[in-house]
């Protein structure tokens, strides 16, 4: 009890200095995920949302109708993911090695579009793209087809879209780790005995790993939901789990089902986590984590 | 010793990094087996030679040869040559084993071979039973160690150093420059030794070469550079000299007197070299070798003002404002030889212990005029 006093002289700032962190973690991050996990416990009676409790909307997950809406999500995933890592590894490659105006140079470029809205860039891939666009008008009025190609509105169209919005979360991480890499370990490594390709595949890669690994995490999850891309460029002919999701909140008006769709996708980002660090992998180094 | 055998060579190489020359018409032979240290202060372009003996760099033109045969486009790993890092360079995600092991299976020899020879190198630098840790586990000495065993692993004829002590503390530095100095007499193999530590170079070495922004200025004993230092910054960067701008007055003989700002002086010309009257030289002598008496001596009008003394360790070291505004110091042993702060005293030498050393302008002089300009 002696020590009372002292406590509360100390207690009160650390709650002034504290509290608003934890206020904000609570309110924008701690309460939605909670309703949202409260929310798919509940059913529906077709318009509204009806307090009983059930596991019904989890047992619908597994509906065989939704089955190939998450084999299409995870197939458009992973090739987003394969092809963001070998366009950006190279990218990242030449960034982390180049230097001065280079770089700045390389850095606008990814960065400039990056920061306008996604929408919009989007819709602008549709005036190159789509049947009266620019690729379609060169090869039509040049006399090499008799009509224009189908390419807007193919599961291709949505997975380039899907490149094209997401290679930053590829290329920053990457960067960030091959810049972090020592130079000289590459000279060590030609120094032992070791070529060009050796040397990658022995130093460069296993030391960029991480890099490599954070940017999976940060692409392969919101490809699975960026409902807008699929939506834009698959003309919602092609369904992911993002454009099921948001049916679900908008057209279908079943928000215990949405919200159980979207403890799925929480789940399968915890699980990739989990498994990166059972398997000796370093928070840190995922950084933007 | 001069008919040693060359084991490296460079023949008038020079290297420019667009606008900046770093190393200029360099020549010179490293023997087999010797301890070669690169001395000079940083941007002198030591560990750039040592770079493009490494194959890390390209020379700009001239030749680099490598047991009689030429490197320079040759691959790092395809020169009988290794190198140890600055910053040691171990690969982080690998255990002390496949560290030391890397240039091994490089070559795919056999593991119970790796085996057999990685012991061995580990026994050699004393780091047994330190294979399953990784380089984060180790401190700076020991991922020295480990650095060393990587490159002797792989027999090269010749060890590159860049600096290898540079991160030590000093007690550690002194264990390690006698370890490595030990390790390179067993091994008998060349090693070239970049520094710019004087005293890590004169303890070490069978040679030094002294590099001055890009220039080989002297490359000889470690004993011959610190008697006779072949030029003015030679003579400043080991150990302490007082310098002087000289001007040649009389030749008799071997004997010369020469005209300083401060004063008039005599002493022995060097049999090596010729000088001329009126030609412009640097006079070098060592505090150690100073003397000073309270009259004036013949041929001597050197005098100056007692300022203060220094006691470093077990030297005291007096300087001496000469009139000109010139300081000199003077260092003894003894407290008895120590002039007194204030007084006015007469320096002098013996005649043997002046260094004359020619001016860089000289030789430039003299380049200029084997130069073609044209015209004419």
């Amino acid at each position: 009890m002696k020590n009372s006093h002292k406590t509360r002289s100390k207690t009160i700032p650390l709650l002034v200095t504290v509290s608003p962190v934890v206020i904000w973690l609570i309110l924008l991050v701690a309460a939605p995920l909670l309703y949202v996990f409260f929310l798919s416990f509940l059913s529906t009676d077709g318009y509204n949302v009806v307090f009983r409790f059930s596991f019904d909307n989890y047992i619908n997950l597994l509906n065989p109708t939704y089955m190939e809406i998450y084999a299409n999500s995870f197939i458009i995933a992973f090739f987003t993911t394969v092809i963001c890592v070998l366009l950006g590894y190279p990218f990242a490659y030449i960034m982390a090695r180049a230097k001065g105006k280079k770089r700045t140079m390389m850095m606008i470029m990814l960065m400039v579009p990056f920061w306008t809205n996604s929408l919009i860039r989007l819709n602008g891939w549709k005036t190159i793209l789509g049947k009266t666009g620019v690729i379609n008008s060169i090869l039509v009025d040049s006399g090499l087809l008799n009509q224009p190609l189908e390419i807007l509105y193919t599961r291709g169209a949505v997975l380039l879209g899907m490149v094209y919005t997401l290679i930053p979360y590829m290329i920053l991480p990457l960067f960030a780790s091959i810049d972090k890499l020592d130079h000289s370990l590459l000279e060590a490594s030609n120094d032992l005995g070791a070529n060009r390709k050796k040397t990658f595949l022995k130093i460069t890669l296993p030391l960029t790993f991480a890099g490599i690994f954070s940017g999976t995490i940060m692409i392969f999850i919101p490809s699975l939901g960026y409902f807008f891309v699929s939506d834009i460029m698959g003309g919602g002919k092609s369904q992911l789990i993002g454009n099921l999701i948001e049916n679900q909140f908008k057209a279908a008006n079943n928000w215990p089902f949405g919200a159980s769709l979207s403890m799925l996708l929480i789940f399968l980002i915890l699980l990739i986590v989990t498994v990166y660090k059972k398997s000796g992998g370093n928070m840190e180094d995922l950084g933007v984590m | 010793m001069e008919n040693r055998k060359a084991i490296v060579e460079i023949k008038n190489v020079n290297k420019l990094y667009g606008e900046n020359h770093v190393v200029h018409n360099l020549d010179m032979q490293v023997y087999e087996g010797e301890f070669l240290t690169m001395l000079g202060p940083s941007g002198c372009g030591k560990t750039t030679i040592l770079r493009m003996i490494g194959g890390f760099e390209e020379p700009s033109d001239g030749q680099i040869l490598v047991e009689g045969e030429r490197v320079e486009d040759k691959e790092p790993f395809e020169r009988n040559v290794n190198t140890v890092f600055q910053s040691y360079a171990l690969f982080p995600h690998m255990d002390i084993f496949n560290n030391i092991a890397y240039g091994l299976k490089m070559k795919k020899i056999k593991k119970a071979e790796i085996k057999e020879r990685v012991d061995e190198m580990l026994q050699l630098v004393q780091l047994t039973g330190f294979e399953k840790r990784y380089p984060s586990q180790l401190s700076g000495g020991q991922k020295q160690r480990v650095a060393i065993a990587r490159a002797l692993i792989n027999r090269p004829r010749v060890l590159l150093l860049d600096e290898p002590l540079g991160a030590l503390d000093m007690k550690l530095r002194k264990e390690m420059q006698l370890e490595l100095k030990n390790l390179q007499k067993q091994l008998g193999i060349t090693f070239i030794y970049v520094t710019h530590d004087q005293e890590e170079a004169l303890t070490m070495s069978d040679r030094i070469a002294i590099m001055n922004q890009g220039y080989l200025d002297q490359l000889d004993t470690p004993e011959q550079i610190y008697k006779k230092p072949a030029t003015k910054f030679v003579a400043d960067f080991i150990g302490e000299s007082n310098i002087f701008e000289a001007m040649i007055s009389e030749i008799n003989g071997n004997i010369a007197k020469f005209g300083f700002e401060a004063g008039n002086a005599i002493g022995m010309l060097p049999e090596e070299l010729t000088f001329e009257v009126d030609e412009m030289v640097y006079a070098g002598i060592r505090p150690e070798k100073l003397q000073y008496s309270l009259e004036e001596i013949d041929g001597f009008t050197l005098k100056g003002l007692v300022k203060e003394q220094i006691y470093v360790g077990n030297i005291i070291k007096s300087n001496i404002l000469l009139s000109n505004g010139q300081i000199v110091k003077i260092s003894r042993m003894d407290i008895e030889e120590v002039p007194k702060t204030g007084q006015i005293i007469y320096i002098h030498w013996n005649l043997s212990d002046i260094v004359l050393m020619k001016a860089r302008a000289y030789k430039i002089y003299s380049l200029i005029e084997n130069v073609d300009l044209g015209g004419a």
